[in-house]
């Protein structure tokens, strides 16, 4: 296993009667992208905060690469990057000159700032327009200036809340895009986010955010196990006799719906895709496909608040 | 057990001074301020220097910044309502606007403390404060040389730099409290109109509030001497009479008393010779409560902003 790199211990933040977060305790692992999911509210930005000691927690503590951030906070900093949700930048500066600030407070050496920052805004494919002030720029430009900032202080720990917000399909895409790129130079990332399929496209695992308690946490699939209920479901198209009874008497089977004359959906423990097609054939229908649906974050999100609020 | 924070809260404190001077000083409301303080100096100055009384040689450079024609005040009377004003413009947005441009977040997530943000920021607009009023000084200075044809003497470069630090000081409290005010409130027009508030209630208000306080002290009790000086305590408070005060006896070295004078007092000094000039020294002496009160006030007002800016939370 990888050294720990985030490690929380009861970690709690309250203002006045609200609990913000309660009693967290996440582990993450170096080269690992974890991602915080959950509503609005759910607690994300506060624990980042705690996480970079910008808010003190009221109990509990955080070690962020080995340092306290409430007493080693410039330790942290300088090594973790991050990006907040709605980024802002000073608009009658340009590109080039908001990130020198940076660089200044990060104590780089001009030589060294000078390379980076253009090293940065060339990756981020900012580099033709990095005398522009930056109030000319749209807000993918401005995420992605974000983002060279974050680059040009070499971190071993990148923060991003909320990276997506915002941005349109396309830019979203590019932006995930990048975030794929850390993960190959084995950046430990951490990112927060309410879109569900973004998170899934990218993150190894999974925190479910709720109420300020992680609820669930895992990887993808895991959580469809402890969400779901362990369900496969099983998608055929197959033209023939009705087969709902034949599938029904497989052993594995939980249910089986015929969504029209020639498309079933069986929900079963296991993946007995094997067993559905020998059936159908056996009964004699004509198999026009078979396929397994992966649990999507969605539906497990869907799933979870659904029983959360019904309780 | 309370933690102790490491590595020094100063880091990066000279980043943000510099980056904070550049701002002001290249920005609009700086440039439209300085031509007013500018247009000011320059009519002012051309008023005291026809209007110089003829004959005497004593302390004539001083007498450029105190020197008025009617209706116009002096430069200094015109400094005591234009020094305020600029230290508000500098320090109403200071946090605010970090915080409404959403960069609050992302600075501080840079590796140096809150402290150096926010006394960088008052650094810079002190310093932005001292180099406009300093550049005017020196212009003044310069174009008395020229057209008066002496140099001034080492008392009166004494006097006048002086002068200018009271007068940064002055400032000071303005900056301070517009800065508290930028940390409190989140829209930046409501932390200029009411540092504006505060600054119109002791210039305009404050003096009336005391003369009505002291009549109806007047009406209870009848000693002279308790009215005097409660009148005098009163007046004090406002950053604006120690202003007022000290610089009237920096740049007047006749002036040998602050406030009211009591009968006992002047007459006394009628057997001394009124005229006569005190020395530096004894004028520095007359001023050195109201000199350290304007940078006391400074510093409360700092203390008071920082305070309020270690505790907020940089989320809404």
């Amino acid at each position: 296993m990888n050294e720990i790199v985030i490690e929380t211990h009861n970690l709690t933040k309250r203002y006045g009667d609200i609990v913000a977060v309660d009693n967290l305790n996440l582990t993450i692992r170096a080269g690992e992208v974890f991602g915080i999911l959950g509503p609005n509210g759910s607690g994300k930005t506060t624990t980042i905060l705690m996480l970079l000691g910008l808010t003190e927690p009221t109990d509990g503590w955080a070690r962020v690469l080995g340092f306290d951030p409430m007493r080693q906070p410039l330790e942290v900093k300088s090594r973790v990057g991050y990006l907040p949700d709605q980024v802002g930048f000073y608009d009658e500066l340009t590109a080039w000159e908001n990130l020198a600030y940076t660089a200044k407070l990060n104590g780089l050496a001009r030589p060294v700032a000078q390379r980076r920052i253009n090293e940065a805004l060339e990756r981020m494919g900012l580099a033709d327009v990095a005398d522009r002030r930056v109030g000319t720029f749209s807000r993918g430009m401005r995420q992605r200036l974000g983002v060279a900032e974050i680059l040009l202080k070499h971190p071993q720990v990148i923060i991003l809340d909320e990276p997506t917000l915002g941005l349109d399909p396309e830019a979203a895409r590019e932006f995930l895009q990048i975030i794929r790129t850390f993960k190959e130079e084995k950046i430990t990332v951490l990112l927060s986010s309410h879109l569900l399929h973004q998170v899934q496209a990218v993150c190894d695992r999974v925190g479910l955010f709720s109420h300020g308690k992680m609820v669930v946490e895992g990887t993808v699939m895991e959580l469809a196990r402890q969400v779901l209920g362990g369900a496969y479901s099983v998608h055929l198209r197959a033209v023939g006799p009705d087969l709902t009874q034949a599938l029904q008497k497989l052993p594995k089977t939980i249910s089986v719906q015929r969504l029209n004359s020639d498309l079933y959906k069986v929900e079963a423990q296991e993946d007995i895709r094997g067993e559905v097609a020998r059936v159908a054939v056996q009964v004699g229908a004509h198999v026009l496909s078979l396929g397994l649906e992966e649990p999507s974050l969605d539906e497990i999100y869907q799933r979870y608040f659904q029983g959360v609020t019904a309780a | 057990m309370k933690p102790v924070r490491e590595g020094s809260p100063w880091r990066g404190l000279w980043v943000v001074v510099a980056k904070e001077m550049a701002d002001h000083l290249t920005s609009v409301r700086m440039g439209i301020l300085e031509v007013i303080v500018l247009v000011t100096a320059a009519v002012t100055l051309y008023m005291a220097l026809r209007n110089l009384p003829s004959g005497t040689s004593d302390f004539l450079f001083l007498r450029l910044f105190t020197t008025s024609q009617e209706p116009l005040p002096a430069f200094v009377g015109f400094l005591g309502v234009l020094v305020p004003l600029i230290a508000i413009a500098l320090g109403f947005d200071s946090i605010n606007g970090e915080f409404n441009r959403r960069t609050l977040s992302r600075v501080l997530a840079q590796p140096i403390y809150r402290d150096a943000l926010l006394l960088g920021k008052f650094l810079g607009g002190l310093c932005t404060l001292a180099l406009v009023l300093t550049a005017i000084w020196l212009m003044i200075i310069g174009l008395g040389i020229f057209r008066l044809g002496v140099p001034p003497t080492g008392e009166e470069v004494a006097r006048g730099l002086l002068f200018l630090l009271a007068t940064i000081a002055y400032g000071g409290i303005w900056l301070g409290l517009a800065m508290v005010f930028s940390v409190r409130f989140r829209q930046p027009a409501t932390a200029a109109l009411a540092a504006i508030s505060v600054w119109l209630f002791f210039t305009v208000f404050w003096g009336m509030l005391v003369g009505l306080i002291v009549q109806a002290v007047a009406q209870w009790s009848g000693q002279v001497q308790l009215q005097v000086q409660l009148e005098l305590f009163l007046a004090r408070l406002s950053p604006h009479t120690l202003y007022v005060e000290s610089i009237l006896a920096i740049l007047n070295p006749e002036v040998r008393a602050l406030g009211p004078l009591l009968l006992v007092q002047f007459l006394q000094l009628e057997g001394w010779g009124v005229r006569s000039p005190l020395p530096l020294s004894q004028s520095l002496m007359l001023v050195w409560p109201q000199l350290t009160g304007l940078i006391a006030g400074t510093i409360v007002l700092f203390a008071i902003g920082y305070v309020l800016f270690q505790r907020q939370e940089i989320r809404a």
